[in-house]
Protein backbone atom coordinates (compact mmCIF):
# COMPACT_ATOMS: atom_id res chain seq x y z
CA UNK A 1 0.00 0.00 0.00
CA UNK A 2 1.00 3.48 -0.96
CA UNK A 3 2.03 5.74 2.14
CA UNK A 4 0.46 9.02 2.31
CA UNK A 5 3.74 10.72 1.63
CA UNK A 6 3.79 8.27 -1.43
CA UNK A 7 0.91 9.81 -2.63
CA UNK A 8 1.32 13.27 -1.93
CA UNK A 9 4.30 13.19 -4.11
CA UNK A 10 2.62 11.80 -7.05
CA UNK A 11 -0.33 14.23 -6.71
CA UNK A 12 2.28 16.90 -6.86
CA UNK A 13 4.05 15.40 -9.86
CA UNK A 14 1.03 15.21 -11.76
CA UNK A 15 -0.06 18.76 -10.71
CA UNK A 16 2.85 19.83 -12.25
CA UNK A 17 2.67 18.20 -15.65
CA UNK A 18 -0.87 19.14 -15.59
CA UNK A 19 -0.17 23.02 -15.14
CA UNK A 20 2.99 23.19 -16.12
CA UNK A 21 3.85 20.65 -18.49
CA UNK A 22 7.07 19.46 -17.26
CA UNK A 23 7.03 15.69 -16.56
CA UNK A 24 8.62 14.62 -13.85
CA UNK A 25 6.27 11.55 -13.31
CA UNK A 26 8.74 9.18 -14.25
CA UNK A 27 11.79 10.24 -12.13
CA UNK A 28 13.52 8.05 -9.96
CA UNK A 29 11.81 8.44 -6.57
CA UNK A 30 14.35 8.75 -3.61
CA UNK A 31 16.18 11.42 -4.80
CA UNK A 32 13.29 13.51 -6.06
CA UNK A 33 11.63 13.12 -2.50
CA UNK A 34 15.01 14.24 -1.42
CA UNK A 35 14.44 17.24 -3.78
CA UNK A 36 11.07 17.88 -3.06
CA UNK A 37 11.98 18.06 0.90
CA UNK A 38 14.45 20.65 0.45
CA UNK A 39 12.18 22.65 -1.78
CA UNK A 40 9.31 22.15 1.08
CA UNK A 41 11.50 23.65 3.60
CA UNK A 42 12.82 26.77 1.39
CA UNK A 43 9.40 27.58 0.59
CA UNK A 44 8.39 27.03 4.35
CA UNK A 45 5.49 24.33 4.06
CA UNK A 46 4.98 21.23 6.40
CA UNK A 47 3.66 18.89 3.53
CA UNK A 48 3.79 17.90 -0.16
CA UNK A 49 0.20 18.95 -0.61
CA UNK A 50 0.32 22.42 1.09
CA UNK A 51 4.07 22.72 -1.52
CA UNK A 52 1.33 21.19 -4.76
CA UNK A 53 -1.15 24.10 -3.55
CA UNK A 54 1.22 26.70 -3.67
CA UNK A 55 2.54 25.75 -6.76
CA UNK A 56 -0.88 25.58 -8.03
CA UNK A 57 -2.08 29.01 -6.92
CA UNK A 58 1.29 30.67 -7.68
CA UNK A 59 2.48 30.23 -11.03
CA UNK A 60 5.68 32.62 -9.78
CA UNK A 61 7.10 29.86 -7.58
CA UNK A 62 7.47 27.17 -10.02
CA UNK A 63 10.81 28.80 -11.87
CA UNK A 64 11.82 28.64 -8.71
CA UNK A 65 11.07 25.20 -7.84
CA UNK A 66 12.41 24.17 -10.78
CA UNK A 67 15.69 24.83 -10.06
CA UNK A 68 15.24 22.15 -7.38
CA UNK A 69 13.38 19.57 -9.20
CA UNK A 70 16.70 19.87 -11.69
CA UNK A 71 20.25 19.29 -10.55
CA UNK A 72 22.84 21.82 -12.52
CA UNK A 73 26.62 20.38 -11.61
CA UNK A 74 28.60 19.56 -14.53
CA UNK A 75 32.12 20.64 -14.95
CA UNK A 76 34.23 20.65 -18.15
CA UNK A 77 35.80 17.48 -19.69
CA UNK A 78 34.35 15.67 -16.63
CA UNK A 79 35.44 12.39 -16.31
CA UNK A 80 38.62 13.07 -18.20
CA UNK A 81 38.83 9.46 -19.75
CA UNK A 82 36.00 9.62 -21.10
CA UNK A 83 36.32 12.37 -23.67
CA UNK A 84 40.08 10.11 -23.94
CA UNK A 85 38.57 7.71 -25.03
CA UNK A 86 36.15 9.97 -27.38
CA UNK A 87 39.40 11.20 -28.87
CA UNK A 88 41.44 8.63 -29.80
CA UNK A 89 38.63 6.10 -30.54
CA UNK A 90 35.47 7.37 -31.78
CA UNK A 91 36.82 10.82 -33.90
CA UNK A 92 38.70 8.66 -35.87
CA UNK A 93 35.28 7.02 -37.67
CA UNK A 94 33.83 10.83 -36.78
CA UNK A 95 36.36 11.67 -39.53
CA UNK A 96 35.13 9.66 -42.46
CA UNK A 97 31.70 11.77 -42.66
CA UNK A 98 31.60 14.97 -44.44
CA UNK A 99 29.05 16.90 -41.70
CA UNK A 100 28.90 15.56 -38.43
CA UNK A 101 25.69 16.16 -36.10
CA UNK A 102 26.46 15.46 -32.59
CA UNK A 103 24.01 15.87 -29.39
CA UNK A 104 24.42 16.73 -25.90
CA UNK A 105 21.72 15.95 -24.13
CA UNK A 106 20.88 16.99 -20.68
CA UNK A 107 24.02 19.52 -21.26
CA UNK A 108 23.00 22.05 -18.09
CA UNK A 109 24.88 25.00 -17.61
CA UNK A 110 27.04 24.03 -20.83
CA UNK A 111 30.54 22.80 -19.84
CA UNK A 112 29.72 19.32 -21.74
CA UNK A 113 28.59 20.92 -25.14
CA UNK A 114 32.43 23.13 -24.62
CA UNK A 115 34.11 20.41 -24.06
CA UNK A 116 33.12 18.77 -26.77
CA UNK A 117 33.56 22.00 -28.88
CA UNK A 118 37.26 22.17 -27.99
CA UNK A 119 38.12 18.94 -28.01
CA UNK A 120 36.73 18.85 -31.97
CA UNK A 121 38.95 21.89 -32.70
CA UNK A 122 41.79 20.31 -31.37
CA UNK A 123 41.17 17.47 -33.73
CA UNK A 124 40.27 19.73 -37.04
CA UNK A 125 36.78 18.95 -36.93
CA UNK A 126 34.93 21.32 -35.76
CA UNK A 127 34.88 23.34 -38.91
CA UNK A 128 31.84 20.69 -39.95
CA UNK A 129 29.80 19.69 -37.17
CA UNK A 130 26.95 21.67 -35.22
CA UNK A 131 26.24 20.45 -31.66
CA UNK A 132 22.96 20.65 -30.30
CA UNK A 133 22.75 20.98 -26.58
CA UNK A 134 19.65 20.47 -24.86
CA UNK A 135 18.19 20.96 -21.39
CA UNK A 136 14.47 21.66 -19.58
CA UNK A 137 15.85 24.19 -17.40
CA UNK A 138 16.22 27.70 -19.06
CA UNK A 139 18.18 29.23 -15.83
CA UNK A 140 20.98 26.56 -16.96
CA UNK A 141 20.49 27.06 -20.87
CA UNK A 142 21.09 30.97 -20.31
CA UNK A 143 23.94 30.56 -18.44
CA UNK A 144 25.17 27.84 -21.46
CA UNK A 145 24.40 30.35 -23.46
CA UNK A 146 26.77 32.90 -22.11
CA UNK A 147 29.17 30.43 -21.61
CA UNK A 148 30.66 32.07 -18.16
CA UNK A 149 31.87 30.01 -15.58
CA UNK A 150 33.77 30.79 -12.09
CA UNK A 151 37.36 30.95 -12.26
CA UNK A 152 37.78 29.10 -8.88
CA UNK A 153 37.02 26.44 -11.42
CA UNK A 154 39.29 26.88 -13.85
CA UNK A 155 42.31 24.51 -12.20
CA UNK A 156 39.84 21.54 -12.40
CA UNK A 157 39.17 22.38 -16.01
CA UNK A 158 42.80 22.88 -16.74
CA UNK A 159 43.71 19.52 -15.15
CA UNK A 160 40.60 17.57 -16.62
CA UNK A 161 41.46 19.11 -20.32
CA UNK A 162 44.67 18.13 -19.56
CA UNK A 163 44.07 14.67 -18.28
CA UNK A 164 41.28 14.18 -21.94
CA UNK A 165 44.63 14.16 -24.20
CA UNK A 166 44.42 17.72 -24.90
CA UNK A 167 46.75 19.41 -27.36
CA UNK A 168 46.25 22.76 -27.03
CA UNK A 169 46.20 25.17 -23.60
CA UNK A 170 42.60 24.84 -22.48
CA UNK A 171 43.51 28.84 -21.83
CA UNK A 172 43.15 29.32 -25.38
CA UNK A 173 39.56 28.99 -25.35
CA UNK A 174 38.34 31.89 -22.96
CA UNK A 175 39.46 35.12 -21.29
CA UNK A 176 39.52 36.03 -17.91
CA UNK A 177 37.85 38.63 -16.13
CA UNK A 178 37.94 39.39 -12.47
CA UNK A 179 36.51 36.04 -10.84
CA UNK A 180 35.01 34.79 -14.26
CA UNK A 181 36.00 33.03 -17.01
CA UNK A 182 34.21 33.61 -20.60
CA UNK A 183 34.52 31.11 -23.22
CA UNK A 184 35.42 32.06 -26.93
CA UNK A 185 32.37 33.06 -29.08
CA UNK A 186 34.09 30.96 -32.32
CA UNK A 187 33.17 27.88 -29.94
CA UNK A 188 29.38 29.24 -29.68
CA UNK A 189 29.13 29.62 -33.20
CA UNK A 190 28.79 25.56 -33.20
CA UNK A 191 26.50 25.10 -30.78
CA UNK A 192 23.00 25.35 -30.50
CA UNK A 193 21.46 25.50 -26.89
CA UNK A 194 17.54 24.80 -26.72
CA UNK A 195 14.81 23.83 -24.83
CA UNK A 196 14.08 19.84 -24.99
CA UNK A 197 12.68 17.33 -22.63
CA UNK A 198 13.70 13.71 -22.68
CA UNK A 199 10.39 13.01 -20.96
CA UNK A 200 8.25 14.48 -23.48
CA UNK A 201 9.55 15.88 -26.28
CA UNK A 202 10.64 13.24 -30.17
CA UNK A 203 13.87 13.55 -32.35
CA UNK A 204 14.79 16.86 -33.88
CA UNK A 205 17.59 15.57 -36.11
CA UNK A 206 19.93 12.84 -37.16
CA UNK A 207 22.64 12.47 -35.14
CA UNK A 208 26.45 10.59 -35.47
CA UNK A 209 27.13 11.16 -31.89
CA UNK A 210 25.01 11.43 -28.91
CA UNK A 211 26.34 12.06 -25.22
CA UNK A 212 23.60 11.93 -22.41
CA UNK A 213 25.70 12.02 -19.38
CA UNK A 214 24.27 11.81 -15.58
CA UNK A 215 20.91 12.60 -16.95
CA UNK A 216 19.46 8.71 -16.98
CA UNK A 217 20.14 8.33 -13.10
CA UNK A 218 17.75 10.61 -12.74
CA UNK A 219 14.74 8.58 -13.80
CA UNK A 220 13.34 5.55 -13.47
CA UNK A 221 13.50 2.72 -15.75
CA UNK A 222 10.68 3.31 -17.91
CA UNK A 223 11.79 6.99 -18.58
CA UNK A 224 15.39 5.78 -19.54
CA UNK A 225 13.97 3.47 -21.80
CA UNK A 226 12.06 5.99 -23.60
CA UNK A 227 15.26 8.02 -23.56
CA UNK A 228 17.27 5.14 -25.16
CA UNK A 229 14.53 4.60 -27.72
CA UNK A 230 15.18 8.74 -28.70
CA UNK A 231 18.66 8.14 -28.91
CA UNK A 232 18.62 4.81 -30.84
CA UNK A 233 16.27 7.18 -33.70
CA UNK A 234 18.58 10.09 -33.42
CA UNK A 235 21.49 7.91 -34.33
CA UNK A 236 22.46 7.36 -37.94
CA UNK A 237 23.59 3.43 -38.65
CA UNK A 238 27.48 2.92 -36.74
CA UNK A 239 26.84 6.28 -35.13
CA UNK A 240 28.09 6.38 -31.12
CA UNK A 241 26.15 6.78 -27.96
CA UNK A 242 28.40 7.79 -24.65
CA UNK A 243 26.25 8.25 -21.18
CA UNK A 244 27.71 8.28 -17.51
CA UNK A 245 29.95 6.01 -15.78
CA UNK A 246 27.67 3.89 -13.88
CA UNK A 247 24.26 4.16 -16.23
CA UNK A 248 23.81 1.33 -18.45
CA UNK A 249 21.44 0.79 -21.68
CA UNK A 250 19.79 -2.09 -19.92
CA UNK A 251 16.66 -0.61 -19.86
CA UNK A 252 16.23 0.10 -23.76
CA UNK A 253 13.86 -1.68 -25.30
CA UNK A 254 16.77 -1.23 -27.93
CA UNK A 255 19.81 -2.82 -26.01
CA UNK A 256 20.74 -4.94 -28.08
CA UNK A 257 21.11 -2.55 -31.10
CA UNK A 258 24.34 -0.72 -29.11
CA UNK A 259 27.37 -2.79 -28.77
CA UNK A 260 29.99 -1.82 -26.97
CA UNK A 261 32.61 0.72 -28.15
CA UNK A 262 34.69 1.50 -25.19
CA UNK A 263 33.30 -0.90 -22.33
CA UNK A 264 35.17 1.21 -19.15
CA UNK A 265 33.79 4.83 -20.75
CA UNK A 266 30.56 3.59 -21.43
CA UNK A 267 30.56 4.70 -25.35
CA UNK A 268 28.10 2.42 -27.58
CA UNK A 269 27.96 2.04 -31.04
CA UNK A 270 24.53 1.57 -32.76
CA UNK A 271 24.60 -1.65 -35.04
CA UNK A 272 21.22 -2.90 -36.12
CA UNK A 273 18.53 -1.46 -38.14
CA UNK A 274 18.72 0.24 -41.38
CA UNK B 1 25.82 -9.44 22.25
CA UNK B 2 23.00 -11.51 21.60
CA UNK B 3 20.40 -10.53 18.64
CA UNK B 4 17.34 -8.85 18.86
CA UNK B 5 15.39 -11.23 17.23
CA UNK B 6 13.78 -9.62 14.12
CA UNK B 7 14.62 -9.70 10.44
CA UNK B 8 17.36 -7.36 9.23
CA UNK B 9 17.33 -6.56 5.61
CA UNK B 10 19.47 -4.03 5.02
CA UNK B 11 23.02 -2.45 7.28
CA UNK B 12 23.77 1.01 6.07
CA UNK B 13 26.81 2.18 7.47
CA UNK B 14 28.65 5.69 7.22
CA UNK B 15 32.21 6.21 8.12
CA UNK B 16 34.89 8.62 7.41
CA UNK B 17 38.18 9.82 9.00
CA UNK B 18 39.67 6.11 10.17
CA UNK B 19 36.89 4.35 8.22
CA UNK B 20 38.92 2.04 6.23
CA UNK B 21 40.59 0.65 9.36
CA UNK B 22 36.81 0.41 11.00
CA UNK B 23 35.70 -1.45 8.23
CA UNK B 24 38.26 -3.97 7.71
CA UNK B 25 36.99 -5.02 11.29
CA UNK B 26 33.46 -5.21 10.66
CA UNK B 27 32.79 -6.17 7.21
CA UNK B 28 34.74 -9.03 7.05
CA UNK B 29 32.38 -9.94 10.20
CA UNK B 30 29.48 -10.48 8.58
CA UNK B 31 29.24 -14.14 8.01
CA UNK B 32 28.27 -15.86 4.03
CA UNK B 33 25.37 -16.94 3.50
CA UNK B 34 23.63 -13.77 5.53
CA UNK B 35 20.64 -12.62 3.34
CA UNK B 36 21.01 -8.83 4.08
CA UNK B 37 21.90 -6.19 1.74
CA UNK B 38 25.07 -3.71 3.04
CA UNK B 39 25.10 -0.24 1.70
CA UNK B 40 28.34 1.69 2.99
CA UNK B 41 28.84 5.87 2.56
CA UNK B 42 32.72 6.13 3.05
CA UNK B 43 34.02 9.81 2.89
CA UNK B 44 37.44 9.66 1.21
CA UNK B 45 39.67 11.64 -1.13
CA UNK B 46 38.70 11.18 -4.41
CA UNK B 47 41.23 9.16 -5.70
CA UNK B 48 40.83 6.78 -3.12
CA UNK B 49 37.33 5.73 -2.97
CA UNK B 50 37.40 3.95 -6.18
CA UNK B 51 39.79 1.49 -4.87
CA UNK B 52 37.18 0.30 -1.92
CA UNK B 53 36.13 -2.53 -4.16
CA UNK B 54 39.61 -3.79 -4.34
CA UNK B 55 40.42 -3.70 -0.69
CA UNK B 56 37.32 -5.26 0.61
CA UNK B 57 36.29 -8.16 -2.04
CA UNK B 58 39.14 -10.49 -0.52
CA UNK B 59 38.47 -9.74 2.97
CA UNK B 60 34.81 -10.72 2.93
CA UNK B 61 32.48 -13.53 3.03
CA UNK B 62 29.77 -11.84 1.34
CA UNK B 63 30.33 -10.19 -2.30
CA UNK B 64 31.59 -6.59 -2.98
CA UNK B 65 29.90 -5.27 -6.07
CA UNK B 66 29.73 -2.73 -8.08
CA UNK B 67 26.92 0.27 -7.93
CA UNK B 68 25.69 0.86 -11.10
CA UNK B 69 22.27 2.96 -11.43
CA UNK B 70 18.89 0.75 -11.33
CA UNK B 71 20.76 -2.39 -10.27
CA UNK B 72 18.56 -4.24 -8.26
CA UNK B 73 19.73 -4.55 -4.69
CA UNK B 74 20.79 -8.59 -4.34
CA UNK B 75 20.56 -9.61 -0.56
CA UNK B 76 24.20 -10.84 0.51
CA UNK B 77 26.00 -8.33 -0.83
CA UNK B 78 28.43 -5.37 -0.26
CA UNK B 79 27.80 -2.32 -2.00
CA UNK B 80 29.88 1.29 -1.64
CA UNK B 81 28.98 4.72 -2.61
CA UNK B 82 30.83 5.68 -5.87
CA UNK B 83 33.04 8.92 -5.48
CA UNK B 84 30.84 12.13 -6.44
CA UNK B 85 27.67 10.51 -6.45
CA UNK B 86 25.18 10.36 -3.57
CA UNK B 87 23.89 6.53 -3.10
CA UNK B 88 19.96 5.95 -2.68
CA UNK B 89 18.02 2.90 -2.37
CA UNK B 90 15.06 3.37 -4.24
CA UNK B 91 11.99 1.22 -4.17
CA UNK B 92 12.08 -2.59 -5.49
CA UNK B 93 14.65 -2.20 -3.78
CA UNK B 94 17.37 -0.90 -6.50
CA UNK B 95 20.23 1.48 -6.18
CA UNK B 96 19.65 4.80 -7.20
CA UNK B 97 22.62 7.59 -7.96
CA UNK B 98 22.21 11.36 -7.71
CA UNK B 99 24.39 14.32 -8.34
CA UNK B 100 22.59 16.74 -6.14
CA UNK B 101 24.27 18.70 -3.88
CA UNK B 102 26.53 17.73 -1.07
CA UNK B 103 25.06 16.89 2.02
CA UNK B 104 26.78 17.87 5.36
CA UNK B 105 29.67 19.13 2.96
CA UNK B 106 29.52 15.30 1.95
CA UNK B 107 28.79 13.91 -1.40
CA UNK B 108 28.38 10.75 -1.08
CA UNK B 109 26.29 11.50 2.03
CA UNK B 110 25.71 9.09 4.96
CA UNK B 111 22.17 10.58 5.73
CA UNK B 112 21.53 10.61 2.29
CA UNK B 113 21.79 6.66 2.21
CA UNK B 114 20.33 6.18 5.19
CA UNK B 115 17.26 8.43 5.01
CA UNK B 116 16.35 6.51 1.50
CA UNK B 117 17.38 3.08 3.41
CA UNK B 118 15.34 4.09 6.22
CA UNK B 119 12.02 5.15 3.85
CA UNK B 120 12.07 1.28 2.15
CA UNK B 121 13.26 -1.06 4.81
CA UNK B 122 12.12 0.41 7.54
CA UNK B 123 11.86 -1.94 10.47
CA UNK B 124 13.70 -4.29 8.47
CA UNK B 125 17.14 -1.28 8.54
CA UNK B 126 19.97 -1.19 10.65
CA UNK B 127 21.93 1.73 10.79
CA UNK B 128 25.70 1.87 11.71
CA UNK B 129 27.67 4.99 12.67
CA UNK B 130 31.71 4.61 12.89
CA UNK B 131 34.43 6.86 13.37
CA UNK B 132 34.44 10.45 11.59
CA UNK B 133 34.74 14.11 11.82
CA UNK B 134 31.78 15.86 10.80
CA UNK B 135 27.75 15.43 11.69
CA UNK B 136 27.40 13.62 8.29
CA UNK B 137 24.69 10.63 9.34
CA UNK B 138 22.92 11.75 12.32
CA UNK B 139 20.01 12.67 10.63
CA UNK B 140 19.77 9.70 8.66
CA UNK B 141 20.54 7.62 11.68
CA UNK B 142 17.01 9.53 13.13
CA UNK B 143 15.29 8.37 9.64
CA UNK B 144 15.85 4.95 10.53
CA UNK B 145 15.18 4.84 14.08
CA UNK B 146 11.63 6.86 12.98
CA UNK B 147 10.74 4.97 11.03
CA UNK B 148 11.43 2.11 13.28
CA UNK B 149 14.83 0.04 12.02
CA UNK B 150 17.64 -0.31 14.62
CA UNK B 151 20.07 2.36 15.58
CA UNK B 152 24.08 1.51 16.12
CA UNK B 153 26.82 3.61 16.95
CA UNK B 154 30.27 3.15 17.35
CA UNK B 155 31.28 4.04 21.17
CA UNK B 156 32.83 7.37 20.40
CA UNK B 157 35.55 6.99 22.93
CA UNK B 158 36.97 3.91 21.17
CA UNK B 159 36.66 5.20 17.65
CA UNK B 160 39.90 6.89 15.75
CA UNK B 161 37.56 10.09 15.67
CA UNK B 162 34.88 10.49 17.94
CA UNK B 163 33.30 13.60 16.03
CA UNK B 164 30.53 11.45 14.06
CA UNK B 165 29.26 9.31 16.50
CA UNK B 166 29.10 11.29 19.26
CA UNK B 167 27.26 13.86 17.05
CA UNK B 168 24.64 10.71 16.15
CA UNK B 169 24.17 10.12 19.73
CA UNK B 170 23.65 13.54 20.50
CA UNK B 171 21.12 14.02 17.96
CA UNK B 172 18.76 10.54 19.04
CA UNK B 173 19.28 7.51 21.83
CA UNK B 174 20.81 4.83 19.94
CA UNK B 175 19.62 1.38 20.48
CA UNK B 176 23.43 0.05 20.63
CA UNK B 177 26.49 2.17 21.11
CA UNK B 178 29.32 -0.52 20.69
CA UNK B 179 33.08 -0.92 20.68
CA UNK B 180 34.29 -2.76 17.38
CA UNK B 181 34.68 -5.47 19.04
CA UNK B 182 31.03 -5.54 20.14
CA UNK B 183 29.78 -4.95 16.40
CA UNK B 184 31.86 -7.82 14.87
CA UNK B 185 30.25 -10.00 18.05
CA UNK B 186 26.91 -8.57 17.40
CA UNK B 187 26.85 -9.23 13.04
CA UNK B 188 28.69 -12.53 13.90
CA UNK B 189 25.35 -13.43 15.37
CA UNK B 190 22.82 -12.54 12.63
CA UNK B 191 20.83 -15.03 11.81
CA UNK B 192 22.23 -16.27 8.03
CA UNK B 193 18.70 -17.66 7.31
CA UNK B 194 15.62 -15.19 6.67
CA UNK B 195 13.91 -15.91 9.62
CA UNK B 196 10.04 -16.80 9.07
C1 LIG C 1 23.71 16.42 -13.46
S1 LIG C 1 23.27 17.39 -14.87
C2 LIG C 1 24.32 16.67 -16.10
C3 LIG C 1 25.16 17.69 -16.82
C4 LIG C 1 26.16 17.16 -17.84
N1 LIG C 1 25.55 16.27 -18.82
C5 LIG C 1 27.31 16.46 -17.16
O1 LIG C 1 27.38 15.24 -17.12
O2 LIG C 1 28.18 17.17 -16.63
C6 LIG C 1 21.64 16.78 -15.27
C7 LIG C 1 20.88 17.66 -16.24
O3 LIG C 1 19.77 16.94 -16.78
C8 LIG C 1 18.73 17.87 -17.01
N2 LIG C 1 17.46 17.17 -17.16
C9 LIG C 1 16.65 16.70 -16.19
N3 LIG C 1 15.54 16.16 -16.73
C10 LIG C 1 15.65 16.29 -18.08
C11 LIG C 1 14.80 15.94 -19.18
N4 LIG C 1 13.62 15.36 -18.98
N5 LIG C 1 15.22 16.23 -20.43
C12 LIG C 1 16.43 16.84 -20.62
N6 LIG C 1 17.25 17.19 -19.63
C13 LIG C 1 16.87 16.93 -18.36
C14 LIG C 1 18.81 18.78 -15.80
O4 LIG C 1 18.14 20.00 -15.99
C15 LIG C 1 20.33 18.92 -15.63
O5 LIG C 1 20.78 20.03 -16.32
Amino acid sequence: MESAQDLELELLVEAIYHSYHYDFRSYARASLRRRLQVAMQRFGCTSLSQLQGRVLHESEIFGELLEYLTVQVSDMFRDPSYFLALREKVVPLLRTYPSLKIWIAGCSTGEEAYSMAILLREEGLLDRSLIYATDINPNALRRAEAGIYDVAKVPDFTSNHRRSGGRSSLSDYYSAAYDRIILDKSLRKHIVFSDHSLATDSVFAEMQLVSCRNVLIYFDRALQSRALDLFYEALCRRGFLGIGLRESLRFSSHADAFAEFVREDRIYQKTGGL
Amino acid sequence: MSWPGRRIDAIAIGASFGGVEALKHVLPALPAGLPVAVFVVLHLPRERESLLGEIFAPLCALRVREVMDKDAVVPGSIYFAPPSYHLLIDRGPQLALSMDDPVEFSRPSVTVLFESVAAVYAEHALGLILTGAGGDGAEGLAAIQREGGLAVVQQPASARMPNMPASALQRISADYVLTLDEIMTLFQSLPTQAQP
